[in-house]
């Protein structure tokens, strides 16, 4: 052994406490984060929990090709797809615009109002932001609808829409949490400079020409790291949300990857099939992150990491 | 400062537009509340609500009665304290672990870590590794699959970061190994920060919902959310999840009141613990925003 390692061994020995210390920690993410990831080797074989995983057969990239070529694959693929860029469009730009308009409020009852207020939601899960928007929005029950029929207009079917389903998700999604998404960009916003905005004033710059030439240019490498991590989770929708307002009549446009695979995989048991497919996505989402992070490096910004 | 006619205006518009949007978000909050205090009489009258006339508590006298009902809070209650509790030791053990920098593999455990953030093997393999240590139907099942996450762990080993080293040397020569160190200075000084993190999980754990779904069959060991989801969601799905549905039909009460009653129910308990959050939103914002 030479002279270094035993150096090592000592310190590792002498902080055998702090290891003790952060040992359950670790063996959480052994068990729960690098176990399944062992467990993707399903996606290769024909799994089956009686034969077990040393045991099953193997079957190469066969689950693989038979997602691909499945009609589903491309349903879910447009679905997916669309909800995220719609989320993209206007659910990512809607809390830099919100904590534009906050950060012109000077600090007092009226803002800490609004945003007690609107950062509320984020803590409602999405079965009660589901059951608020039946409620609101249920063609025979509805507030909404109820304000339309007494105004004399014919009711309108917001939650069985295959044409609006996507409009729905992203609306929800705004008003859960483009208020708490906001903290995030207000607390850029308050580092950047305020000598630039006085310089600018002196120039004659109103609020409009503030926000565009200095408040964004000063949040850009917030908004940059968000969006890196925004485009890692484009394969992904939020499971809760999709599961809970899909019914039968809207179900074409709602089926997305992962409510796919927990159907297939959890409820019909076709293990290696839908670990295939999550693969797929986890795969596609890397991918993405890591090129995000590269371009948004070439450009000058800063990456994730 | 002297301001000119068009910024007052700008002003005033924007405070408008803020107005406007904090009652776009309360509205649907306080409809609740009122539907769920509505005499269900005046409900099916129909028309919309926006105070009711006489108010009255049977949707929740009705509600407090059931024993799903309670069963199912006395679950979500479990989860919150124990979930929380089990959360804040594993996570800040293995979070002060990383801040130590004379660590030997300090680096290396990071980065895994952080590995476990940009890659996930998904929902089956998760699953089948729950299933394969038994937890399948035990309410343990909502607790130990998420007593971490990477983000946590980074966030708290950010906040340990700041502590010094030279805390712990002064103890040290005290004869306390790094466990007094970590129970007697570095807990106590980090206390605040504790418990906004313990808000935190304690909010995850009180929303606990798709995880129930995946490992939880038993309607005894069912959250909240769960019920939730069985009384306010199903109705509106054709074919939705079969469950113990909080009958209501044969004491001849409109559900409207009912759901928005448990609805109510559910959320006292966030809107109790929201002012102590609040102070501590800057931090959970990194894990909220960037986590969704």
């Amino acid at each position: 052994m030479t002279k270094v390692s035993r150096n090592t061994w000592t310190r590792i020995l002498q902080d055998r406490y702090l290891y003790l210390l952060g040992l359950p920690g670790m063996l959480y993410f052994v068990v729960f984060k690098y176990a399944p990831m062992w467990g993707i080797v399903i996606s290769f074989q024909d799994y089956s929990p009686y034969t077990g995983l040393w045991k099953s057969e193997w079957v190469g990239f066969e689950h693989f090709v038979r997602f691909f070529s499945n009609p589903d694959f491309f349903m879910l693929f447009r679905n997916t797809m669309a909800i995220n860029l719609l989320n993209l469009l206007f659910f990512f730009p809607a809390p830099i615009l919100l904590a534009l308009l906050l950060n012109e409020l000077r600090t007092g009852l009226f803002k800490k109002s609004v945003q007690s207020i609107i950062y509320l939601p984020h803590f409602l899960s999405w079965v009660i932001i589901a059951g608020i928007s039946f409620q609101m929005l249920s063609q025979t029950e509805g507030v909404v609808n109820k304000l339309i029929v007494s105004l004399g207009y014919p009711s309108v079917e917001f939650l069985t829409n295959e044409n609006t389903f996507w409009v729905l998700l992203t609306l929800q999604s705004m008003w859960k949490e483009a208020g708490w998404g906001t903290i995030i960009f207000l607390a850029a916003m308050a580092s950047v400079d305020p000598q630039l905005y006085e310089a600018s004033k002196i120039d004659g710059a109103g609020p409009f020409r503030l926000a565009w030439h200095v408040t964004l240019p000063g949040i850009r490498n917030v908004i940059t790291i968000l969006l890196i991590l925004r485009l890692g989770d484009i394969m992904d929708v939020g499971f809760e949300q999709v599961y809970l307002m899909m019914n039968g009549a809207v179900s074409s446009v709602a089926e997305v990857f992962d409510t796919y695979v927990f159907r297939v995989g959890i409820s019909q048991g076709q293990f290696s099939y839908s670990t295939a497919i999550g693969l797929f996505k986890s795969v596609v989402g890397l991918i993405l992150v890591i090129l995000a992070n590269k371009s948004a490096k070439r450009l000058g910004e800063e990456g994730v990491y | 400062m002297k301001r000119r006619a068009s910024e007052k205006i700008y002003y005033a518009a924007n405070t408008c537009l803020l107005s406007l949007i904090s009652l776009i978000t309360l509205f649907p909050l306080y409809y609740v509340f009122v539907v769920s205090f509505t005499e269900p009489s005046e409900f099916i009258r129909g028309g919309v609500i926006l105070f009711p006339r006489t108010w009255t508590t049977i949707s929740y006298e009705y509600l407090l009665s059931t024993r799903t009902f309670i069963r199912s809070i006395l679950n979500s209650g479990f989860l919150a304290t124990v979930g929380t509790l089990s959360s804040l030791i594993v996570t800040s053990g293995l979070a002060y672990m990383l801040s130590r920098k004379r660590l030997v593999g300090r680096r290396v455990i990071t980065l895994l870590i952080l590995l476990t953030i940009l890659f996930s093997p998904g929902m089956i393999p998760n699953y089948l590794v729950v299933r394969e240590l038994g937890l399948i139907n035990q309410i343990w099942a909502l607790i130990i699959p998420a007593l971490s996450s990477g983000w946590y762990v980074l966030l708290m080993k950010g906040f340990f970061d700041s502590i010094p080293e030279s805390l712990e040397e002064a103890a040290t020569i005290d004869g306390c190994n790094d466990v007094g160190i970590w129970l007697r200075i570095i807990l106590p000084l980090s206390l605040p920060a504790m418990a906004a993190f313990g808000l935190f999980f304690a909010v995850g754990y009180w929303n606990t919902y798709f995880s129930a779904v995946l490992y939880i069959n038993n309607p005894a060991k069912w959250p909240l959310q769960i019920l939730l989801q069985n009384l306010l969601v199903d109705p509106y799905m054709a074919g939705g999840s079969e469950g113990a549905y909080v009958g209501s039909e044969q004491l001849n009460l409109p559900p409207e009141g009912l759901k928005m009653a448990a609805i109510v129910m559910t959320t006292i308990p966030i809107l109790l613990v929201y002012p102590f959050l609040q102070k501590h939103f800057a931090k959970g914002a990194m894990v909220g925003s960037v986590k969704e």
